[in-house]
C-alpha cells in the first residue's frame, strides 16, 4: 500500500513535469524560438523543416540544419537519426522534410552556447527530390541576341578600321 | 565662378569607366568556369548575359568616348565613384536572374555590400543557392577589398599618375611600393597566397568538421574570401552558426584579424622587420581598442548573464566584438538575439567596435585606428599643453612603418574624416527611426552598412522600405571610399548644373 502510494507521488510529479514541458511541444517555428528563445530554453519542441546543406557527422552525433522557410536551426541527433536523411537541401535538390521533437537550447552548454534542438525523436515528413535542370529559353535567347549584338558592333568598329 | 565640366571631362571619364567595365566582365568568367564545373548550365548563362552587357557597355563607351589622355585629380575621383556604382548595377544582373533576389534593388544591394566588403544581405533561400552564383556574392568583396578601379585597371593602365589618382580615391593614401601598380599588384599576390592557405587550412577543418569535401573547400574559399576581406557573406543562410564548430571559428577570428591588418604592416612583416607589430601605432590602438570594447561587451553581456560558460562566452561574445571591430560582420548568433538577449550596454560596446574599425590601407571601414590612434595622441598633446608651463615645447611623435611628427594639419584631417563617419552613422540612424525603428537598433544598422561591418540586427531584410535600401546602399558606398570620391562627384554634379 505505501509503496503505491510512493508510486502514485512519483506518476504525478512525472505528469507535472512532462506537461509543463510538453506544453511547447506543438509545432513551432524558427522565427517563434529564435525571438523568445529564453522562454522555450530547455523545453521540449516540435520543430519541423527541410534538411539543407551538409549532415555533419560527430562520432556517434550528427548536426543537421533544418530550415523552415524563415530561419534554419542546427538539430543535434544520433547518428542513426541522421542515416534517416536521404536528400539535403542545395541548388540541385530538395532535402527531406523532417520533423523532430527534441529538447530546444537558447544558449546550450553542451555546445558552447549555440541555439540548437537535441533531437528525441524524428519523423520524415516527405522525401526530398532532385530538382531537374532545364535549360532556360528566355536566358538562351537574350543570350544569343547579345551576342548577334555584339558581334555586329565588332564588325562594323572593324570594318571602319579598315 | 564654378565653371562647368568640359565635354573632354566627360569624355576622359567615360573611356576609363569603359576600361573598368570591360575588366569587370573579365571577372565574371570565374563563376561561369564553376557553374560549367558543376553542371549549373543557367547560373552560367546569367553569367554570360552579365558579361555581355558589360562587354557592350563597356566597348560603347571606348567607342564613344577615346581618348589618350591621363586623368587629373578630379576625373580620378570621379572615375572610381562610378566604376563603383557601374560595377554594383552589373554584377547585380547575374544575381537578379537567379531568382534569388525580390528586385533588382535587392541584388545591387547585396552587390554594393559586397564590393565595399559590407556583407548585409537580401538574398532569399540562400541554401538553395548554385556554385555560380554564390561565388560570385563572395568574390566581390575579394575585388572590391582589394579596390575595385585600381585593380581593375592595373590590368590595362598604361600610366601611373592616373593610377595613383584612382588609388587615393578608393580610400587608400599609403603607397607600399614606390610604383602605385606595382603596388596594386603586391596587394593581389598578398591576397591570393592568404586565399591558397586560408582555403585549405579551412577546407580540412571543414572536412574534420564533417563537411563533404567538396563542400568543405567551396565554403573554404568563400569563408576565407568574406572573412579576409572582412566581408561577412557566407554560402548557407546561418552564416557561421551553420558549423557549430570552436575550430572553424577560432580560424575565422585569426582570418578576420588579418583582414583588418594594413597591407603595408603585412609587408613589413613579410620583409622580416616584425617589431613593426609593437611599435605601431595602428596595431597598438588596435590592442587597447579590442580590449575595451570587449570590457563594455563583456559587462553588458554579464549584467544579462545570458552566457554563464566561458567558452560560450569566448564564441559569442569575443567572436562577435573581433568581427563587428574588425568590420567583417560574421554571425554566430542569430540577428535577432542581439535585440532580445544582448542588452544595451552589449549593444553599445558593439556599435562602438563597428564604428571604431579597421586598419588604414586595408580591406576594413569604419573610422580606423590610425586615425583613432593620431586624435588620441592630439588629446593628450593638448592635455600636457594646459598641464606644462607655458614656454614648454613639446614634440609628439608616433610611429607608423617610420616615425611621423603630429602636426595640426595630420589631427585635422583624421578629425575631419571621423566626423563625416560620425554623421554618416547619424544619418542612417535618423533614417530608421523614421521608418519605425527604436534608436539603438537604428544606430547599430546604420553605424553595420556605414562603416562596412554587415552585422545585423533584424533590420537588413527583402521586406524593408526601398529608400532604406537604397540609404543604406549610399552609406555603405561612402563608407567604402572615405567621402572623398563622393564628394568630388557631388562637385561635379553640381558644377555641370550652375557652372558656366
Amino acid at each position: 500500500m505505501r509503496n503505491n502510494l510512493k508510486l502514485s507521488w512519483a506518476m504525478l510529479f512525472l505528469i507535472l513535469i512532462l506537461s509543463s514541458q510538453v506544453a511547447f511541444s506543438q509545432g513551432i517555428n524558427s522565427s517563434e524560438l529564435i525571438k523568445n528563445a529564453m522562454q522555450y530554453d530547455g523545453k521540449l519542441v516540435t520543430y519541423s523543416g527541410e534538411a539543407v546543406g551538409d549532415v555533419m557527422s560527430r562520432g556517434k552525433f550528427a548536426w543537421v540544419n533544418i530550415n523552415d522557410g524563415d530561419n534554419a536551426i542546427g538539430v543535434w541527433m544520433s547518428a542513426d537519426f541522421a542515416r534517416e536523411i536521404n536528400f539535403l537541401g542545395n541548388y540541385k535538390s530538395r532535402g527531406d522534410k523532417i520533423e523532430v521533437i527534441g529538447v530546444f537550447h537558447r544558449a546550450c552548454l553542451e555546445h558552447g552556447g549555440d541555439l540548437d534542438i537535441h533531437a528525441q525523436a524524428l519523423r520524415k515528413l516527405s522525401n526530398g527530390r532532385i530538382v531537374s535542370q532545364r535549360l532556360s529559353i528566355d536566358k538562351k535567347n537574350l543570350t544569343l541576341i547579345l551576342l548577334g549584338i555584339l558581334m555586329l558592333i565588332w564588325i562594323l568598329t572593324s570594318s571602319r578600321k579598315k | 565662378m564654378i565653371l562647368k565640366p568640359a565635354i573632354e571631362d566627360l569624355k576622359i571619364i567615360g573611356f576609363y569607366l569603359g576600361k573598368v567595365m570591360l575588366g569587370l566582365a573579365l571577372t565574371m568568367f570565374v563563376p561561369i568556369v564553376t557553374g560549367l564545373c558543376f553542371k549549373e548550365i543557367n547560373p552560367a548563362l546569367d553569367f554570360m548575359i552579365g558579361i555581355e552587357i558589360s562587354v557592350l557597355l563597356g566597348l560603347l563607351l571606348l567607342k564613344i568616348c577615346h581618348t589618350d589622355k591621363d586623368l587629373n585629380w578630379m576625373q580620378g575621383m570621379i572615375v572610381v565613384s562610378l566604376s563603383w556604382l557601374a560595377a554594383m548595377v552589373l554584377s547585380a544582373i547575374p544575381l537578379y536572374l537567379s531568382g534569388h533576389y525580390s528586385s533588382f534593388l535587392d541584388a545591387c544591394f547585396e552587390t554594393m555590400s559586397g564590393f565595399t566588403t559590407t556583407g548585409l544581405t537580401l538574398a532569399q533561400d540562400l541554401d538553395h543557392m548554385s556554385y555560380a552564383h554564390n561565388l560570385w556574392r563572395h568574390l566581390g568583396p575579394f575585388i572590391g577589398g582589394q579596390g575595385i578601379a585600381i585593380i581593375l585597371l592595373s590590368l590595362f593602365i598604361k600610366g601611373t599618375a592616373g593610377a595613383f589618382k584612382m588609388y587615393v580615391g578608393e580610400g587608400r593614401d599609403e603607397k607600399i611600393l614606390p610604383n602605385v601598380i606595382h603596388t596594386a599588384r603586391f596587394i593581389w599576390i598578398i591576397s591570393i597566397i592568404y586565399l591558397i592557405i586560408g582555403t585549405l587550412a579551412l577546407g580540412i577543418v571543414g572536412i574534420c568538421i564533417g563537411l563533404k569535401p567538396i563542400n568543405a573547400f567551396f565554403h573554404g574559399a568563400c569563408i576565407f574570401m568574406a572573412g579576409f576581406d572582412t566581408a561577412g557573406f557566407s554560402p548557407q543562410s546561418q552564416n557561421i552558426v551553420y558549423y557549430h564548430s570552436l575550430a572553424f571559428e577560432i580560424l575565422t577570428i585569426v582570418i578576420m584579424i588579418i583582414g583588418s591588418l594594413n597591407f603595408n604592416f603585412h609587408y613589413q612583416v613579410w620583409a622580416g622587420n616584425r617589431k613593426e607589430a609593437f611599435k605601431n601605432i595602428e596595431s597598438k590602438t588596435f590592442f587597447i581598442s579590442v580590449m575595451l570594447t570587449f570590457l563594455i561587451v563583456a559587462i553588458g553581456l554579464n549584467q544579462m548573464g545570458i552566457y554563464p560558460q566561458a567558452i560560450a562566452f569566448f564564441r559569442k561574445g569575443f567572436f562577435q566584438l573581433i568581427s563587428g571591430h574588425t568590420t567583417t560582420g560574421y554571425m554566430t548568433v542569430y540577428a535577432q538575439q542581439f535585440i532580445s538577449e544582448w542588452g544595451n550596454l552589449a549593444l553599445v560596446g558593439l556599435i562602438c567596435a563597428m564604428a571604431l574599425g579597421g586598419c588604414i590601407c586595408s580591406t576594413a571601414g569604419g573610422i580606423k585606428m590610425l586615425r583613432v590612434g593620431i586624435i588620441a595622441k592630439a588629446f593628450k598633446e593638448d592635455v600636457k599643453r594646459i598641464i606644462m608651463p607655458e614656454k614648454a615645447i613639446f614634440v609628439e611623435k608616433l610611429h607608423h612603418i617610420k616615425e611621423i611628427f603630429l602636426d595640426d594639419r595630420l589631427a585635422r584631417s583624421a578629425l575631419i574624416i571621423t566626423m563625416s563617419y560620425i554623421i554618416l552613422y547619424g544619418i542612417g540612424a535618423l533614417i530608421g527611426m523614421f521608418y519605425g525603428h527604436p534608436f539603438l537598433e537604428s544606430l547599430f544598422e546604420s553605424t553595420s552598412a556605414a562603416a562596412n561591418v554587415g552585422l545585423s540586427c533584424g533590420i537588413t531584410s527583402a521586406t524593408m522600405p526601398a529608400a532604406l535600401k537604397i540609404t543604406y546602399i549610399i552609406q555603405m558606398w561612402a563608407g567604402r571610399l572615405e567621402f572623398m570620391s563622393v564628394f568630388t562627384i557631388l562637385g561635379f554634379l553640381y558644377a555641370s548644373i550652375k557652372g558656366k
